[in-house]
């Protein structure tokens, strides 16, 4: 069932009137129901892959609580008998189990993502390798196996390293992992944060009815209105890269940025706006990204959940492992002091640069992409010290101006790794990019070439404002949350805005006959 | 306070539905100056009742029979209910969207429409339904008709369905919001230029020759409403060229009229009866009648009619003449239009 589906807007009046009508205690069971009937939709099939993940963790969690459970009461029990060393050889004993739990919860889950995911991709490289071809699996995604794989793991490893106990109820607990506002593409929560409210008894509440609608609304106008409306035109660029160069890469490049922002953050504000509906709080995925002044800035502000998620159970994990420091120090011994220090920063990050590639999905220019961006951060990380003499040298650096450029560079250059997604090669995506500075074709601006993109210029003109909006909401967003700068205005004024809204996403939105406005792009990761 | 609490919204629902409601008035398709044959569905409605016979069918009924001369020549009262590749699904539905407005004598159905089994395109779709009036019957055409990728929600809020023609608004769209112009004499649309037959395109073999399941299903569906309410119905296969019409169609047709007892008359057997001529009497070189055809046809129709499905002349009611002498009116003053474009620019521009 897609967001953008009249059967989703059913859907959810329903869902939200049975809540509120129906007895309290009832309510979070109601959301249970309801998102397994919302997942469902996509094929009852797939219930078989998100029940072994429910159930898998679920298990694992409630098998290593037990675990901590009784060490805690044996400890207590025996606290007077037991030395330290005795102490601390138990808790290595009920952690070493917790840790076959936890690794056998993630090696299936991982497993079936593996095999559902990149068997194709392992097959293929394997088989070009041997010169030989192994067929290919028929196995079809199911939808938001990355996602919610990855919050059920989360929760797992923080069950693991006892951030807080594990939900014992199986149905809270596949709530927790079948939530359906965030279940095809996020944002990744975590449990702690979640489940603050997911499980709670709420009375109805106008104002989260209000917050809800506002930000359902304003989802659907950058889904519909900006994503969808460049679309064609992010399509018909990069279909055909030998008529598409020079300055239709910079229109590739900036169209691309503008739909995926608008497909993405949309998609995000629907889902937020949804729980909120139920009285749900679900963390925010993003934060003017477009903002940034640097690549690390950006990603701070980009898909946070799953920065988040990778820096948590992978960057520190694999930094602070025993094996990395231990290789570390030999460095540092052996090769130099530069090298072992660097190294712990350098797996980590690689390691997790390659894993958000391959998470995105199985193909080389998800890998090349997740190590572009690695190597802009690492390459940013060793010139530091550069761009620190620079800002003390030069005061212009230090001006708003200077920072106006930081953005402006660094939404290009992210736009640049970005469109390897469209043009879906590292060496086409580098080729076409060099064809910005290697062909003249300016005059396409004016000749009427953009308009034989699938884009008419009223087309042009709808998503050139839109954007402009959302730019504006984006500044105010700047100095205070966009709901709050919005709750200030007069009530008129608000309801106006409100109109203007919804007005312009039936009448400007891209969606019906003619359009394809049914799939958002981070359902396919 | 409480008050104002639920008044706000409510007033903004209110005034949300009204701008919508407006916007969808202006951004529908007004089928003035294009697409002219999409006023034809919605038409009937303006004076719907007091017909002894109903033509269902597609272009081949709305362009070939001329309900103004089964007027003029039998006293025949008849309404065409025809709008452009009009599946046999929808005929059905129109014959029971008919039925709750008057009962006919007989119902003559073009059974050119058995060639398809699922519906073809979506605009003509929208030119079949969206000028029906909504009730249950028109809920079910709808269901239907759809295609893959319709939703039932854009014939209910049709603005969900022609958003996107705001880059295409004009004068029209303004000035048609609330009404329309008459197009059609009863359902008929009046063509007067001619385009002989030259060459006709060589039939192509088909795989199967069999109708579908649903073409039967459909078709008794038909039969059975005229027997329930005691109507006469009549198959016809309209006078056409081509597309060609096959004689392994034709005589499953006539296999089921006899079956069926009903009358199967299929024009292309009638020809020299009908005078049909069909380097004179054409528009397009042979798909369709020109008001010449038209007529020739319908004369030659309105005899049958008359002698078999017991319709009766009401030339003799005083209310219906003076109804059928303001339709004459409008019939001779889009002739005399279409011929005075024909004279001054050698083509009908425009069909009013």
């Amino acid at each position: 069932m897609s967001f953008v589906s009249f059967t989703f807007a059913g859907f959810l009046l329903l869902l939200l009137a049975l809540y509120y009508l129906l007895p309290k205690r009832f309510q979070w069971k109601l959301l249970l129901i309801g998102s397994l009937v919302f997942y469902a939709f996509a094929g009852l099939k797939y219930l078989l892959y998100i029940a072994v993940t429910i159930l898998s963790t679920w298990g694992g969690c409630v098998w290593m609580q037990r675990l901590y459970d009784a060490q805690d009461e044996y400890i207590k029990t025996n606290k007077a008998v037991l030395s330290r060393e005795e102490r601390r050889a138990y808790k290595d004993s009920v952690g070493k189990k917790a840790r076959l739990i936890l690794s056998a919860c993630i090696l299936l889950n991982f497993g079936i993502l593996a095999v559902i995911k990149y068997s194709n991709f392992f097959l293929e490289n394997v088989g070009a390798l041997l010169h030989t071809s192994f067929g290919r699996t028929s196995f079809v995604l199911p939808l938001g196996i990355s996602f919610y794989m990855f919050q059920s793991l989360g929760y797992a490893i923080d069950v693991y390293r006892r951030k807080y106990p594990a939900q014992k109820d199986l149905a809270k607990s596949a709530l927790f992992t079948s939530f359906f506002p965030q279940l095809i593409q996020g944002p990744i929560s975590r449990f702690d944060q979640l489940s603050k409210t997911l499980f709670e008894e709420h009375d109805w509440d106008a104002q989260n009815i209000k917050d809800g609608l506002w930000r359902i609304t304003w989802g659907y106008f950058k889904k519909l209105v900006i994503a969808d409306r460049l679309a064609p035109a992010v399509a018909a660029l990069t279909a055909a890269p030998d008529r598409y160069r020079g300055v239709f890469v910079l229109a590739a490049i900036l169209f691309y940025a503008l739909q995926i922002y608008g497909d993405f953050t949309g998609g995000i504000d629907i889902a937020i706006g949804a729980a909120r509906l139920f009285g749900v709080e679900v963390t925010e995925n993003f934060n003017r990204p477009f903002f940034s002044k640097n690549i690390a800035d950006y990603w701070r502000r980009w898909h946070i959940t799953l920065g988040s998620w990778f820096r948590d159970y992978l960057f520190y994990p694999v930094s602070l492992s025993k094996g990395v420091k231990d290789l570390s120090k030999w460095c540092k011994a052996h090769i130099g002091e530069g090298v072992g220090k660097r190294l712990p920063l350098y797996t980590a990050t690689i390691a997790a640069w390659l894993a958000t590639g391959l998470w995105h999905g199985a193909a080389w220019h998800f890998i090349v992409w997740g190590l572009a961006n690695c190597a802009v951060l690492l390459i940013s990380q060793e010139l530091t010290p550069l761009y620190e003499r620079f800002h003390e040298r030069f005061a212009f650096s230090n001006t708003r101006c200077w920072e106006r450029f930081m953005v402006f560079r660094t939404f290009w250059l992210m736009g640049m790794i970005r469109v390897l997604d469209v043009y879906r090669s590292g060496r086409l995506t580098a080729k076409m990019i060099l064809s910005i500075f290697t062909t003249p074709n300016w005059h396409a601006l004016l000749d009427g070439s953009f308009l034989k993109l699938g884009l008419s210029g009223a087309d042009y003109l709808v998503a050139g404002i839109a954007v402009l909006i959302v730019w504006c909401a984006a500044l105010i967003k700047g100095q205070k949350p966009v709901l709050t700068w919005l709750y200030e205005k007069p009530v008129s004024l608000r309801y106006l805005l409100f109109w203007c809204l919804v007005v312009s996403i039936i009448v400007f939105g891209a969606y019906g006959i003619g359009y394809d406005a049914s799939q958002f792009i981070y359902n396919q990761f | 306070m409480m008050r104002m609490k639920w008044l706000r919204p409510l007033l903004f629902a209110f005034w949300l539905i009204l701008t919508l409601f407006l916007l969808q008035r202006l951004l529908m398709p007004k089928y003035i100056h294009e697409n002219e044959e999409g006023v034809l569905a919605g038409e009937y409605y303006d004076d719907a009742g007091g017909n002894d016979v109903l033509f269902i069918g597609d272009c081949e009924v709305y362009s070939n029979f001329s309900p103004i001369t089964l007027w003029e020549d039998y006293g025949i009262t008849s309404v065409i209910r025809g709008t452009p590749q009009q599946m046999i699904w929808q005929s059905y539905y129109m014959l029971e969207d008919t039925l709750r407005f008057e009962t006919p004598r007989a119902v003559v159905f073009n059974v050119y429409a058995m060639r398809y089994d699922r519906p073809q395109n979506e605009a003509y779709n929208r030119l079949a339904l969206d000028g029906m009036r909504w009730s249950k019957v028109k809920a079910d055409a709808v269901r239907a008709s759809m295609k893959e990728e319709e939703s039932f929600a854009s014939y209910v809020f049709p603005l969900l369905r022609f958003h996107s023609r705001f880059s295409e608004l004009n004068a029209d769209d303004f000035r048609y919001m609330f009404r329309s112009e008459p197009l059609s004499h009863n359902g008929y649309v009046m063509r007067v230029d001619t385009k002989p037959v030259t060459v006709l395109p060589q039939p192509v073999p088909l795989a199967d020759y069999r109708f579908s399941e649903t073409d039967w299903r459909y078709l008794d569906m038909i039969r059975d409403s005229c027997r329930a309410h005691d109507i006469t119905l009549i198959l016809i296969k309209s006078p056409s060229c081509y597309p060609h019409w096959y004689e392994e169609w034709d005589s499953q047709i006539a296999d089921y009229a006899e079956e069926n007892g009903l009358i199967y008359i299929n024009f292309l057997d009638h020809q020299e009866e009908t005078g049909i001529d069909y380097t004179t009497d054409t528009f397009d070189a042979g798909q369709h009648l020109n008001l010449a055809g038209a007529e020739k046809a319908s004369a030659w129709f309105g005899k049958i009619l008359a002698e078999q499905s017991g319709v009766s002349d009401r030339r003799s009611d005083p209310a219906m003449a003076s109804r059928w002498e303001e339709k004459i009116a409008f019939y001779g003053k889009m002739k005399a239009s279409q011929e005075k474009q024909l004279e001054e620019t050698g083509t009908v521009k425009s069909f009013r």
